[in-house]
């Protein structure tokens, strides 16, 4: 903790929580898709749907999604803005069992067709945390960048991926791996210390059984 | 962070013959690995950016609860009537605590201090402050480094959110380091700075966190009105030598004990104390109709 987290953030009220957080949960599923966003279906749950319409969540969400940082006085605008830009979303409220009470789940297309699908919450004085990505259960904060690959599940896609982060001298601080049967699509969830180059991430795209790449840089 | 306490604030102002500012621009030096230079130059920021929030004062705005809006307008009409049982300054800190607030409900920028529901207190009494005795620039600043550094201890110890310890913890927070920082302004010592941060705070002890339909707008905007109010009493009475019998990190901890015990419906949920009320609940129902 230090004397800034006390005063600051400079931030587009009503609620660190419902309003700031929100917006850094948008940014980030806009950061993941790693495109401009042109359709987006947004879940609320618990008390980000019962009282986000009073704190703004609703049109924090498509903020973040707009690329909008929490302090943007547009923020109140943000459904005019995404006209003007050409984002069409809709809004569902539904319960998500067993989750923070503000969660949202952001399902975003971009014109490509590159579809993502994020599952955050808001946990408090604007802190937040992606819990999952593309039905993956990663829980970062998003405070460091983030790298996700997902590739058909053999020897060698671990060593590969690291060796292209210390050729970019990109350091690893945190790393997990997952699958979903032996033999069938493997996931990495690494955080790392310094932004995942662009180059890299086109790299390890091209790469012959990697399937997906996404980044949130910071 | 160096501090856990603000009695070791004082024991390192004594120690190093420090201000309690200096105590603290230490402490964010260390704590971030930044030079003064860096350091003072985000607070500085910081102290520019609470003041064009403040200017920026939107009366024709109202919250989209429609719950907030234009208090701070009446608050100016009265003022200019006649004489107000509390005075013009007084007056002038009321009326910049409801503005700050209802920008605040009314989506528009601000500077939670430490949080957003209570952003209005530190912003009502330190700028009319500065404006009425012409303090420089610098001197604000260094008081901002006081009040953080007593909010950062009240989060250490206790809480700083509504959610976790109730309002007590958000405006009684707010109003602990709006009173340290003003008894800095008048060069008070570091004793001093800590008999308003006790005083402030047992005051609204026992403060719960109850906001109709779970907007940060009914009470919250008055309650920080109260926040300032208490800090400008707080810090007088420290200046004229008063103490609080209870040390402030006592103090501190006590709002953490309090906080513990408080009835999770009077932590902002929404489900006791005013927002249980009849009206707030005829209200709540209202709302949701209307927005589903």
């Amino acid at each position: 903790m230090n004397l800034f987290d006390i005063l600051g953030p400079v931030m587009v009220g009503p609620s660190s929580s419902h309003t700031a957080g929100a917006v850094r949960i948008g940014l980030a599923a806009r950061k993941l898709l790693g495109e401009e966003p042109k359709e987006a279906v947004i879940t609320l749950s618990g008390s980000f749907s019962s009282t986000g319409i009073g704190h703004g969540t609703d049109k924090a969400l498509v903020a973040g999604l707009l690329g909008m940082e929490p302090d943007d006085m547009r923020i109140p605008k943000s459904f005019e803005e995404a006209q003007k830009c050409g984002l069409s979303f809709r809004f569902v409220h539904e319960t998500v069992k067993d989750f923070h009470p503000n969660t949202a789940i952001l399902d975003v297309t971009a014109e490509s067709g590159r579809r993502t699908l994020v599952q955050a919450s808001s946990l408090g004085g604007g802190r937040i945390m992606i819990n999952y990505l593309d039905g993956v259960e990663i829980n970062v904060t998003g405070e460091r960048p983030v790298l996700v690959i997902h590739n058909i599940d053999k020897p060698g896609y671990v060593s590969l991926v690291t060796s292209v982060m210390a050729a970019n001298s990109v350091n690893i601080a945190t790393m997990t791996l997952h699958r979903s049967k032996r033999g069938g699509t493997a996931v990495m969830v690494i955080e790392t210390d310094q932004n995942i180059p662009a180059d890299a991430a086109a790299h390890l795209k091209s790469v012959d059984g990697i399937l997906k790449v996404t980044c949130l840089n910071l | 962070m160096a501090y856990n306490s603000l009695e070791s604030i004082v024991a390192y102002c004594k120690e190093h013959h420090a201000s309690f500012y200096e105590a603290l621009l230490a402490d964010d030096m260390e704590e971030r690995d930044v030079t003064a230079e860096d350091s003072l130059s985000r607070m500085t920021a910081l102290w520019h950016t609470m003041q064009e929030s403040a200017a920026s004062y939107d009366s024709s705005l109202q919250s989209a609860s429609g719950l907030s809006g234009g208090q701070g307008a009446k608050m100016d009409a009265y003022m200019k009537q006649g004489e107000s049982y509390c005075g013009p300054f007084i007056n002038i800190v009321m009326k910049a605590a409801l503005e700050m607030a209802e920008s605040n409900a009314c989506m528009r920028r601000i500077v939670a201090a430490p949080t957003a529901g209570s952003c209005g207190v530190m912003p009502a009494v330190l700028i009319p402050a500065a404006e009425k005795w012409k303090i420089p620039d610098k001197k604000m600043v260094e008081a901002l480094y006081v009040a953080a550094g007593i909010g950062q201890v009240a989060a250490e110890r206790a809480y700083i959110a509504g959610a976790s310890g109730g309002c007590q913890a958000e405006i009684g927070t707010a109003s602990a380091m709006a009173a340290g920082a003003l008894v800095y302004l008048r060069d008070g010592s570091p004793e001093q700075i800590c008999h308003a941060v006790a005083i402030s705070l047992k005051n609204l002890l026992g403060l719960v966190c109850d906001p109709v339909a779970g907007l940060v707008e009914v009470p919250c905007v008055k309650r920080n009105v109260m926040g300032a109010v208490n800090a400008l009493t707080s810090a007088d009475m420290a200046l004229a030598g008063i103490e609080s019998f209870i040390p402030a990190d006592q103090v501190i901890d006590a709002m953490k004990e309090v906080g513990d015990k408080m009835d999770v419906s009077l932590k902002e949920t929404g489900a006791g104390g005013l927002a249980f009320t009849k009206t707030a609940r005829d209200f709540e129902k209202e709302f949701r109709a209307a927005h589903q």
